[in-house]
């Protein structure tokens, strides 16, 4: 392939938006766990929730930060790399992502501020209440950036005049059945993504023999919720499943590796997809298990990719892969959740050092789901950037020059090193230091600016040299 | 491209933006400026205090911008297109240059060692931000070429001779607002230090834009001939209340009176503003789009109207919250 402005700019684009959707996801998840212990402490009094709380909440304001600021870069993409996108789409997707933007600054202006600095200035009540705020928030942002990709995938609710795409129904759009299945699978992974962390965290400590009732409690927090949540996630993992077959049935084909159209359809479990010679290599497959999965039968036909005319179909390697990480990391958790639950109950969880390592290692699981999951849905949507509507080849700015993409490109991608590497860097120090006594008051910390949070309660007593007089 | 007027919701929202762009430049040019005054002074404790000084305002002015940017892709997105194809390098380093800034606030308390590298990326950052601003303003004054609802020309033409001016103008614009700001703020020693600069500050700024001023009238008739001042004689009004304002910030300089230079530069750049409103209406990409061409869909602008009559005055009241809260000057060692 060569490098041309799009294909450089999906590049772009993957770069960007990889590096953001890691903070909003587990910041989802933090923000409700937060919410939770607040509650807790509120019912029964119980000074460990504070501590963990007064932990996670540095932690919290950094991830937050992060993902404001590489939200902020996305914010301008859709125009510099995809202008033709913007102005064929953007009385959709700019109301949807206007809504996101609203609530991010409804956010960050009202309880988000509370939350990080009001602890001695409001009752419990209206704190708790504002940890719960927040926690709302995140989520209504997800949803709103869910609503937008789900119309970009499945489009409903629109007409097209004069070559632009006006909105015709915003409920069809806003609140789409694929909507209804696709913020939810969103949502389950950033708390499963949380609560895979959290358990982390609580392993590390019990490991290292550190901070013995806090990392106790977030193991089993962590892995109560985990328990839960992986079996609803499934579910919503396999409704997801039902709106790809049913509404793009070649991201579906490419997903499964699916050539030729069969009947009864076989299940490739694993392979390496051929795209060349449109055939798997080294396949191992199971008889009639691809009807079944896909139509809850035995017998009926599957369409392969050679139903769909070349132009419109996706690649193949990386949705099969992607899609098959992402489950792998969804067992690993149900594994890992499940397990540990029974070990919990046998009493022997605590000290079983080879589980608390798993428990350690699969910090990543979340993330890991939530990547390959996209990928599978963003690039098993191509060659569509709106899925019938648009090509993303017709769909970048016309005026780009590859020179310019590939600057932007390696701008961004060592601003984003040494950004991120701060960022995960500040995570990792407050993660490694683990629960303690913080005192030390923050000045000039608003809502918009929580970096500080950390920065400053995280900065040693002398920490501004010439400042103290 | 019809001649219909544009409607009441097209024009509710084009005033929302253009407030925006107000209010952002205002806001964040104080801070962008202290940035850029920042890099011209060696003083550890000089830099403390500049950085006190703008420490709880600078990310929510930020704020700003991002509305300008959401609201005009949701609300005019042939407007957010061009605007962003044709400054796509601009933009990057505006960005670039944000996250540059931000990074240096928050680590050059806690590093020793990297305080250098800190405080040039502050200083580098803040004058690369308000450069491309300028730039894009002087490379608009000129015109965009546009082809279907799409930039139509090259990566470079936002680097003209006239928008290098008004880059550099708009440098040395934020930088005397931001030392107005640092007067307001402050006390003493680096009070007097931000006093003697208003002068020289507010020179540079008359002498960078009559430059830009004399290049447009003579070797490059693009930027101002063009435009609608010539058809609306009462737009010099604003001219010369722009010229009057930076005679009146040096006068209240040398009088030493601390609310005048901030308030005066503010009115000095709203009158600037106003004169480029007066030579662009009706159009929003100068001389290509107009605001009831580019207008999306009255069902979109609709839809976001019902969120905007909510949130925004929620973010204007929170804006004015925070500059209530930390009012007068900076307090040293709290």
């Amino acid at each position: 392939m060569d490098l041309d402005p799009v294909l450089l700019s999906r590049i772009q684009f993957g770069f960007l938006i990889s590096f953001h959707i890691i903070f909003p996801a587990f910041t989802i998840g933090l923000a409700a766990w937060l919410a939770t212990i607040e509650g807790a402490r509120l019912a029964t009094g119980n000074p460990l929730y504070r501590r963990v709380f007064d932990f996670w909440l540095p932690i919290f304001a950094v991830s937050f930060g992060m993902g404001v600021v590489t939200g902020i870069v996305m914010a301008f993409q859709f125009g510099t790399n995809w202008g033709v996108l913007a102005v064929k789409t953007g009385s959709i997707q700019g109301p949807l992502l206007g809504y996101e933007g609203f609530t991010a600054f409804m956010l960050e202006a009202t309880f988000f501020g509370v939350m990080l600095l009001g602890r001695d200035r409001v009752s419990p009540r209206f704190y708790f209440f504002s940890c719960c705020m927040v926690s709302l928030g995140t989520m209504f942002s997800s949803f709103w950036i869910l609503a937008n990709n789900s119309w970009m995938q499945v489009p409903l609710g629109h007409a097209v005049v004069d070559g632009k795409i006006i909105p015709t129904d915003w409920m069809q759009i806003v609140l789409g059945p694929v909507q209804m299945v696709r913020w939810p699978h969103m949502l389950l992974a950033a708390l499963l993504t949380t609560s895979m962390c959290v358990s982390a965290t609580g392993a590390w400590y019990l490991l290292r023999r550190v901070h013995f009732d806090e990392g106790r409690m977030m193991l089993h927090w962590g892995l109560g919720l985990a328990a839960v949540l992986i079996p609803v996630q499934l579910f919503f993992g396999h409704l997801t499943g039902e709106y790809v077959l049913k509404h793009q049935p070649a991201k579906f084909a490419a997903i499964e590796a699916r050539w030729k159209n069969e009947q009864p359809a076989s299940e490739v479990l694993i392979a390496i997809p051929d795209e060349a010679n449109e055939r798997n290599l080294y396949a191992i497959s199971v008889p009639k298990l691809g009807s079944f999965i896909a139509s809850g039968n035995f017998t009926s036909a599957e369409r392969g990719l050679e139903s769909f005319p070349r132009e419109d179909r996706p690649p193949v390697l990386i949705p099969f892969f992607a899609f098959r990480i992402m489950v792998g990391m969804g067992l690993v958790m149900l594994a890992v959740s499940w397990f540990g639950n029974f070990l919990r109950w046998r009493g022997r969880l605590e000290s079983s050092r080879w589980f608390l390592w798993c428990t350690f290692a699969s910090f990543p699981t979340g993330f890991i789901a939530i990547l390959t999951g996209w990928y599978t849905a963003e690039i098993g949507r191509q060659p569509w950037v709106v899925y019938g509507l648009l090509r993303t080849r017709d769909a970048v700015t016309p005026s780009l020059t590859t020179g310019d993409v590939l600057t932007s490109l390696i701008v961004y991608v060592v601003v984003y090193w040494i950004f991120i590497s701060f960022g995960v860097y500040t995570v990792y120090k407050l993660l490694r230091e683990g629960p303690r006594a913080r005192t030390q008051a923050t000045n000039s910390v608003t809502g918009s600016r929580p970096l500080a949070l950390a920065a400053r309660t995280d900065a040693p007593a002398d920490g501004r040299p010439g400042g103290a007089r | 491209m019809s001649p219909a007027p544009p409607s009441d919701l097209a024009l509710f929202w084009a005033a929302v933006i253009a407030v925006s762009i107000l209010v952002y430049v205002i806001l964040d040019g104080f801070d962008l400026g202290v940035g850029i005054l920042f890099g011209t002074t060696r003083e550890e404790q000089h830099r403390l205090h500049m950085m006190d000084a703008i420490a709880p305002f600078w990310d929510g002015n930020e704020t700003w911008l991002v509305i300008i940017g959401a609201g005009l892709f949701a609300t005019f997105p042939v407007v957010y297109a061009v605007f962003l194809g044709a400054f796509y390098l601009p933009v990057l380093l505006l960005l670039v240059g944000l996250i540059f800034r931000g990074i240096a606030f928050e680590f050059r308390y806690r590093s020793v060692k990297t305080r250098g590298l800190w405080d040039a990326g502050f200083f580098l950052g803040s004058t690369v931000v308000a450069f491309v601003q300028g730039a894009a303003i002087g490379a608009l004054m000129r015109g965009l070429p546009v082809a279907n609802g799409q930039y139509a020309g090259t990566s470079f033409e936002w680097l003209h001779p006239f928008s290098v001016l008004t880059g550099i103008g708009l440098v040395f614009g934020y930088a005397l607002l931001g030392a107005g700001w640092i007067v307001l703020k402050s006390e003493g020693d680096l009070r007097d230090w931000a006093y003697r600069r208003i002068p020289w500050l507010a020179a540079a700024v008359f002498v960078v834009l009559g430059l830009a001023f004399a290049v447009s009238l003579s070797v490059d008739a693009g930027a101002i001939a063009q435009s609608h001042l010539k058809d609306r004689p009462w737009g010099w009004v604003f001219v010369a209340l722009a010229i009057a304002t930076l005679i009146g910030v040096v006068i209240g300089a040398r009088a030493r009176r601390d609310g005048v230079a901030y308030t005066l530069t503010v009115v000095f750049i709203a009158a600037s503003y106003l004169t480029l409103g007066v030579m662009f209406w009706p159009y929003m990409v100068p001389y290509a789009v107009t605001v009831a061409s580019a207008a999306a869909p009255e069902e979109s602008l609709r839809f976001l109207f019902y969120g905007g009559v909510v949130v925004l005055p929620v973010i204007a009241i929170y804006t004015f919250g925070v500059y209530w809260v930390f009012r007068g000057k900076v307090r040293s060692g709290y």
